[in-house]
């Protein structure tokens, strides 16, 4: 395996990373908490935005970011050929 | 049948159950005592993490905390859950790659020195020892509350149950019986909601219950904020914490859920590095059925309790309240003898008291529901907290046996001492667990921002960087581990135990509370580590192959 391969697999890793993790960043400390009383006076049904966000809505991008992380990186794997 | 025999027969069931799967498991070598042998499927391990994490504390204790928190009960929610996302992607797949058996034997290969190992070593079995007092007193509490057994026997019958499946049966052993304490808990937890968000709302799921209107037309939490403001409370959707302070323990949460080395080492047991990014995603899904019920439970208990005594006649009140108050769990005071029931904001006027554990054992008695429900709640409250004290226990033995044992005192042991060393530790540290759960330390409560604070401030940084950067060394690692705990702990320990008194938002630093600080100490560590680890000389070349080595699942 070429160092450059490895490079390139670990550069795209990274920057997966960054947008994800500035997602998970956004939705959790930003929708549910920094601009929560923004957010507030948007309703969505019964819930006020941003306490939907804070108690309900964050856990859910949450589990929608590892599922696509694990789907990006999986596909990355292959393409780079260092899957098991 | 009625709710005691009913109890009875569910969770002398599922006892039964848990001892056949630790005779079936048994642990026949180090590896399977250690890691299960290294081949749990990624459904299994995500169903068993689920369970090694969701404590008495989350299962008992957090829906009433919300309940009376309101908003700020946010920080549990997202800092329980948003760990796992750090942890499925930061650290979950380079650790199952690094491939042994422990979190201090990361941190002292990557960092290739005793000090560092020693340092996590300790930290550990701090935290496990911290945490796992809190399980065994929920044991006996739901024993006594529902069996009518003194808490002394409660702790032990748990005890004998834990030893059972630790003792023998190792990770192994544990993983299997976790999968099916994960299903008995969240079977416990989700009947009652589900009767109570249709009692309330007519909608059979509770995440949609919570947002929709009761049965006059108003939405819940609409009415929930009326009720608050009318009785002079503040109100249930809005923050009454500082953003900095719900900031900080948010983030101490997080951080802190993803260095917890129980947590962590559920990871090495799946055999492929794809198998542990997949089992973090099913761990976090299989833990947010409760994490995102718990708030709809909160609201939907808050609700039924203000309409259910507020004003009303002492007399009228129905027999649940009376049973409770029996417990000392809820106190009631008629100031003004008036034989009403003043539940206001107003410290001076306000007469009942309510313990936030209610909210969820007493939820379906104030709900009429079935007695089996109730025996049912009982179940899953002892599955909570065994599952996570064995988890924490297996920790304790691991890290005596392999890191101390194997790894430093006497690394000529042989596979068949070391796991008789294990399960010797193992067993220990259930009596000792057992012996705080009957006389529980009075710090116990406080000493919960510790464990958090302690894993956030020590054990993350040091793997974050130990995976992502080459350059960061051991003096650096050990430097920040010792300075990031040292200074989350005094800051504890200041607050929580020398000044109580003063522990105030107006005396913390920027308005961070102890159970936020371990935030601040996470990044003084990061800081810590970054600067001397460029002070000193670059790791040896194999350390640095390793760290490469560990990038790449092939």
């Amino acid at each position: 395996m070429s160092d450059k391969n490895h490079q390139s697999y670990w550069n795209k890793n990274l920057k997966y990373l960054a947008i994800l993790l500035s997602i998970w960043f956004l939705v959790s400390y930003g929708c549910g908490i920094l601009f929560v009383n923004q957010l507030n006076e948007i309703r969505m049904g019964g819930f006020k935005l941003g306490f939907w966000f804070a108690q309900q809505g964050a856990i859910y991008f949450f589990i929608a970011i590892i599922f696509i992380y694990v789907y990006l990186m999986n596909k990355l794997d292959k393409a780079h050929g260092v899957d098991e | 049948m009625n709710v005691q025999i009913w109890t009875y027969i569910i969770v002398g069931f599922t006892f039964a159950l848990y001892i056949g799967i630790a005779i079936w498991s048994r642990a026949g070598s180090t590896k399977d005592f250690y890691v299960a042998g290294g081949d749990v499927s990624p459904l299994a391990n995500g169903m068993a993490t689920a369970a090694d994490w969701m404590s008495a504390a989350s299962f008992i204790s957090m829906a009433g905390l919300i309940s009376f928190m309101g908003y700020d009960g946010a920080v549990y929610l997202l800092g329980w859950t948003g760990g796992y996302v750090l942890l499925a992607l930061l650290l979950a797949p380079y650790l199952r790659k690094f491939g042994k058996f422990t979190v201090p034997d990361f941190v002292g290969d990557r960092y290739y020195s005793q000090t560092a190992r020693s340092v996590a070593v300790f930290c550990a079995i701090f935290v496990s020892f911290t945490y796992v007092a809190g399980q065994m007193r929920g044991v006996g509490v739901v024993f006594s509350r529902f069996l009518e057994v003194d808490v002394t026997s409660g702790v032990i019958i748990g005890m004998i149950i834990v030893f059972f499946y630790a003792v023998l049966g190792g990770m192994k052993g544990i993983t299997y019986t976790q999968v099916a304490q994960y299903c008995v808990l969240i079977f416990a937890f989700m009947v009652p909601a589900i009767f109570i968000s249709i009692m309330m709302t007519g909608h059979p799921i509770p995440q949609l219950g919570f947002g929709s209107t009761l049965g006059d037309g108003t939405y819940l939490l609409d009415k929930l904020d009326g009720l608050h403001e009318e009785l002079g409370f503040a109100a249930y959707t809005i923050s009454k914490k500082s953003t900095i302070d719900i900031f900080f323990i948010t983030a101490a949460l997080m951080v802190g859920t993803a260095g917890l080395p129980h947590v962590i080492v559920r990871f090495f047991t799946v055999p492929k590095v794809r198998d542990a990014r997949i089992s973090g995603g099913y761990a976090l899904v299989l833990i947010a059925i409760l994490y995102t019920t718990a708030p709809a439970i909160a609201a939907f208990a808050r609700t039924n309790l203000i309409n259910t005594v507020s004003n009303k006649e002492y007399k009228t009140l129905p027999d649940w309240f009376g049973k409770w108050e029996e417990t000392g769990l809820i106190q009631f005071d008629d100031k003004n003898k008036d034989g009403l029931v003043q539940y206001v904001g107003d410290v001076e006027k306000n007469e009942l008291i309510i313990d936030r554990d209610i909210m969820v054992l007493a939820n379906p008695e104030i709900a009429n529901l079935p007695d089996w429900v109730i025996a049912l709640v009982a179940a899953g409250g002892l599955a909570a907290a065994l599952s996570t004290a064995a988890g924490l226990l297996l920790v304790i033995s691991t890290s005596i046996a392999h890191d101390l044992v194997k790894k430093q005192i006497n690394p000529d042991i042989s596979e068949k001492g070391e796991l008789l060393v294990a399960r010797c530790a193992a067993a220990v540290a259930v009596i000792v667990a057992g012996i705080f759960g009957v006389y529980p330390p009075g710090f116990v409560a406080q000493v919960v921002a510790f464990a958090f604070g302690l894993a956030a401030s020590s054990f993350f940084p040091a793997i974050i960087m130990g995976i992502f950067s080459k350059r960061i060394n051991r003096e650096g690692a050990v430097a920040g581990m010792v300075i990031g705990m040292l200074f989350t702990a005094s800051y504890i320990v200041f607050f929580k135990f020398i000044s109580a008194e003063l522990n105030t938002a107006e005396n913390w630093w920027f308005g961070i509370s102890p159970e936020g600080i371990g935030t601040l100490g996470m990044i003084i560590n990061f800081l810590v580590s970054g600067i001397i680890s460029h002070l000193s000389p670059a790791p040896p070349q194999e350390v640095q192959e390793m760290v490469e080595n560990i990038r790449y699942p092939n």
